[in-house]
């Protein structure tokens, strides 16, 4: 078999020769190594003052869009449910009455809209499957909980405010923009 | 109204008595970031700047958790154990002289809490008493884990007792006196007995590694094979005890090793530059606790290199090859002796 | 001061040593009687004999009684499991013990004309001292002694071997 390193050693079973059977050599070795690394740069990162970079494409907590107008993109199509492989997604659709077309984009909305974040694996195909672009994962992380219940996110936290929109330009590379240009596909159709 | 003379003792033996406290204490700190950086990582920094009030939270800690004494244990020996193993861990500081002494008022006050003629003899009874704290302490929680790790812990102290006394043995032949401090006395001006006495000197280190239960040595207390070792059963300030005493004894063990074969509070060429004898002895002392924080590190660095030994490994060690090389060095001690004249 | 010291540990001494015989669990009398050697070792330091006293502690309490401990923990010896002894043996241990302490009460009573080696010299128990007459005055018995324990040392090994060929 080829080995994966070349640090791979054979293992001999021979009689040790006498300087190595006093040990004394092979532990000052060890003390100089672990001495190296004692003085060596640390590889700690301490997170909340600190933070590691993230991939620009980063797939974290969810977010519900609104369109220009401030109105909710959802439709409560169901698409992003049927897609999710961890059936994390669940939402009841409402019918838009009359004088919330400010509020709802189309005619069809979710009335509750909630993803288990203890179910979801964040592999974003939700946001693909979104005819409408009203998922998107952003960089953001999941906060931690006491309380399981807690890390069911309903609309209240999902649908991004009005006044302080969230930025999903990053997840929108040139290849995600060039695709929406094909209207042909049912997906990109408004 | 105490004299002078008493009262001095009193106060060095309280501030002795602080100090070897407040240095197990920043051991625990001191080991966790030793561990720490040797393996590339922070280690505590998050309680006060750079986690330096980490052990003030471990005490706290230590002293709220729930105090539990097994049902089927033996009550008053379960108490017994962990006060037997401090106990022990404080009392061995009272014969090492801590530094050359203070003259106040035209008065000398030796840095020594009392100076008996049998100083090393001292030392060595308190450590054997030690094992008892650990046998007493496991055989009382009436757990198999703890049973096993106070016989380990009894089997490896006497065994390795008797290679540390026999390589005490050959120093003592060299100096001719038991007295802790005259040994230090006989080291001024850099003569340290770690150079006229090597063999003698990597005996009784490996045997101090034995003694105070570290790693390679710790297997009275080996998480992998015996769950918790002799404090299994133990939880709160008790168990804070028995790691407690652990680090106390690191601690005298180290100052021990410095001052008997590394010239204890003597430092080579001070008299040079200072003049103040006052002086000289604090300096000393300074020098001195260096040399122990050393000792410290070096256990800590032994430990976070060396892996566990087997328990054959350890009595093979220990019998057929310590013993042994033990008494060949007395035997060429005594040559040595001999060749240049110092016994008739 | 001395007084009451000798008293109070003459006292823990004796009591420790009843307590020995009487306690049921064979780990008590062993802690027992390490306490016993405490006091007998503080009545060493009360007679100015330190080294004695280290000596003993180092070597009684510190290993000896260190390997007893730990023979009687691996046993795991306890009331339940102890043989029940026959009424024979118990009559004949009664005997022995009454034959040893008219021996001693008659090694006591022939002490009192024995002369102390150096009434007044009160360092006779420091180590200098100690050696000297050692070394000296009773060298064949102090060497004698020494081929008895390695006799016995030497049998020990013969024991724990497994197979002598």
């Amino acid at each position: 078999m080829q080995s994966l390193t070349n640090r791979s050693k054979v293992v001999v079973k021979k009689e040790m020769t006498w300087m190595e059977k006093i040990y004394l050599p092979a532990i000052l070795g060890g003390l100089k190594i672990t001495l190296k690394h004692f003085f060596r740069k640390k590889v700690t990162i301490n997170y909340p003052e600190e933070k590691r970079d993230i991939a620009a494409v980063y797939r974290g907590l969810h977010v519900l869009k609104r369109d220009e107008n401030g109105a909710e993109r959802c439709t409560a199509c169901g698409l992003c449910a049927v897609a999710c492989p961890a059936e994390a997604i669940t939402m009841i659709a409402a019918e838009r009455k009359g004088g919330e077309e400010k509020l709802y984009r189309e005619e069809k909305y979710a009335s509750t809209y909630e993803i288990n974040m203890l179910r979801c694996i964040f592999c974003g195909l939700c946001e693909e499957a979104c005819p409408k672009e009203a998922i998107f994962l952003t960089d953001q992380l999941v906060p931690t909980f006491r309380d399981r219940a807690d890390f069911i996110y309903g609309k209240d936290k999902l649908v991004e405010p009005k006044d302080a929109p969230v930025d999903i330009s990053k997840r929108q590379t040139a290849e995600v923009k060039e695709f929406k240009t094909h209207k042909q596909y049912t997906h990109n159709k408004l | 109204m105490l004299s002078p003379a008493l009262l001095f003792t009193i106060i060095l033996i309280i501030v002795v008595f602080l100090i070897s406290l407040v240095v197990a204490m920043y051991s625990t700190y001191g080991e966790r970031k030793v561990a720490a950086f040797m393996q590339d990582r922070l280690g505590p920094n998050r309680a006060g700047p750079f986690g330096i009030l980490q052990p003030m939270a471990d005490g706290v800690k230590m002293f709220m958790k729930e105090e539990i004494i097994p049902q089927d244990s033996n009550k008053w020996l379960f108490i017994l154990g962990p006060s037997i193993a401090m106990l022990t861990a404080c009392m061995a500081s009272a014969v090492i002289p801590w530094g050359k002494g203070l003259t106040i008022d035209g008065q000398f006050y030796s840095l020594q809490i009392t100076d008996v003629n049998i100083g090393i003899l001292y030392i060595f009874g308190v450590v054997s008493i030690g094992v008892y704290g650990i046998m007493i302490g496991g055989w009382a929680s009436n757990n198999k884990y703890s049973l096993l790790g106070a016989l380990r812990a009894s089997s490896q102290m006497i065994s390795y007792e008797i290679a540390m006394g026999l390589s005490i043995i050959a120093l003592v032949m060299m100096t001719g006196t038991l007295s802790v401090r005259e040994i230090t006395e006989q080291q001024a001006g850099g003569h340290w007995n770690a150079l006229y006495q090597p063999l003698g000197f990597l005996i009784f280190l490996i045997c101090a590694f034995a003694e105070t239960n570290r790693t390679p040595f710790d297997l009275p207390e080996c998480e992998t094979e015996l769950v918790g070792g002799y404090h299994t059963e133990y939880s709160s300030m008790k168990l804070g005890f028995y790691l407690f005493a652990e680090y106390i004894n690191m601690f005298i063990s180290s100052a021990v090793i410095s001052t008997l074969y590394f010239g204890g509070y003597n430092m080579p060429f001070i008299e040079r530059f200072v003049s103040d004898p006052n002086l000289v002895s604090i300096i000393g002392t300074l020098f001195f606790f260096g040399k122990i924080f050393f000792f410290i590190f070096f256990f800590m660095w032994i430990r976070w290199t060396i892996p566990r030994f087997r328990y054959d490994q350890l009595m093979n060690l220990g019998w057929k090859v310590l013993l042994p090389l033990s008494i060949l060095n007395i035997f060429l001690t005594g040559i040595v002796m001999w060749l240049m004249g110092k016994v008739n | 001061m001395t007084l009451q010291l000798f008293y109070f540990l003459s006292f823990l001494a004796v009591l420790s040593a009843l307590m020995v015989v009487v306690s049921k669990n064979p780990v008590h009398s062993v802690l027992y009687l390490i306490l016993t050697f405490f006091a007998i070792a503080g009545h060493y330091i009360l007679m100015n004999a330190q080294f004695l006293a280290a000596v003993h502690i180092i070597v009684y309490a510190g290993a000896i009684m260190v390997l007893f401990l730990y023979v009687i923990m691996m046993l795991n010896l306890n009331t339940e499991v102890e043989p029940h002894k026959s009424k024979l043996l118990k009559i004949a241990a009664t005997f022995a013990g009454g034959l040893l302490m008219v021996v001693m009460v008659g090694v006591i009573r022939q002490a009192s004309e024995t002369v102390p080696l150096n009434p007044t010299d009160t360092q006779m128990g420091l180590i200098k001292n100690l050696g000297k007459v050692l070394y000296t005055d009773f060298m064949l018995p102090f060497e004698l002694s020494s081929i008895l324990l390695l006799a016995a040392m030497v049998g020990s090994v013969m024991i724990g071997k497994k197979e002598i060929k």
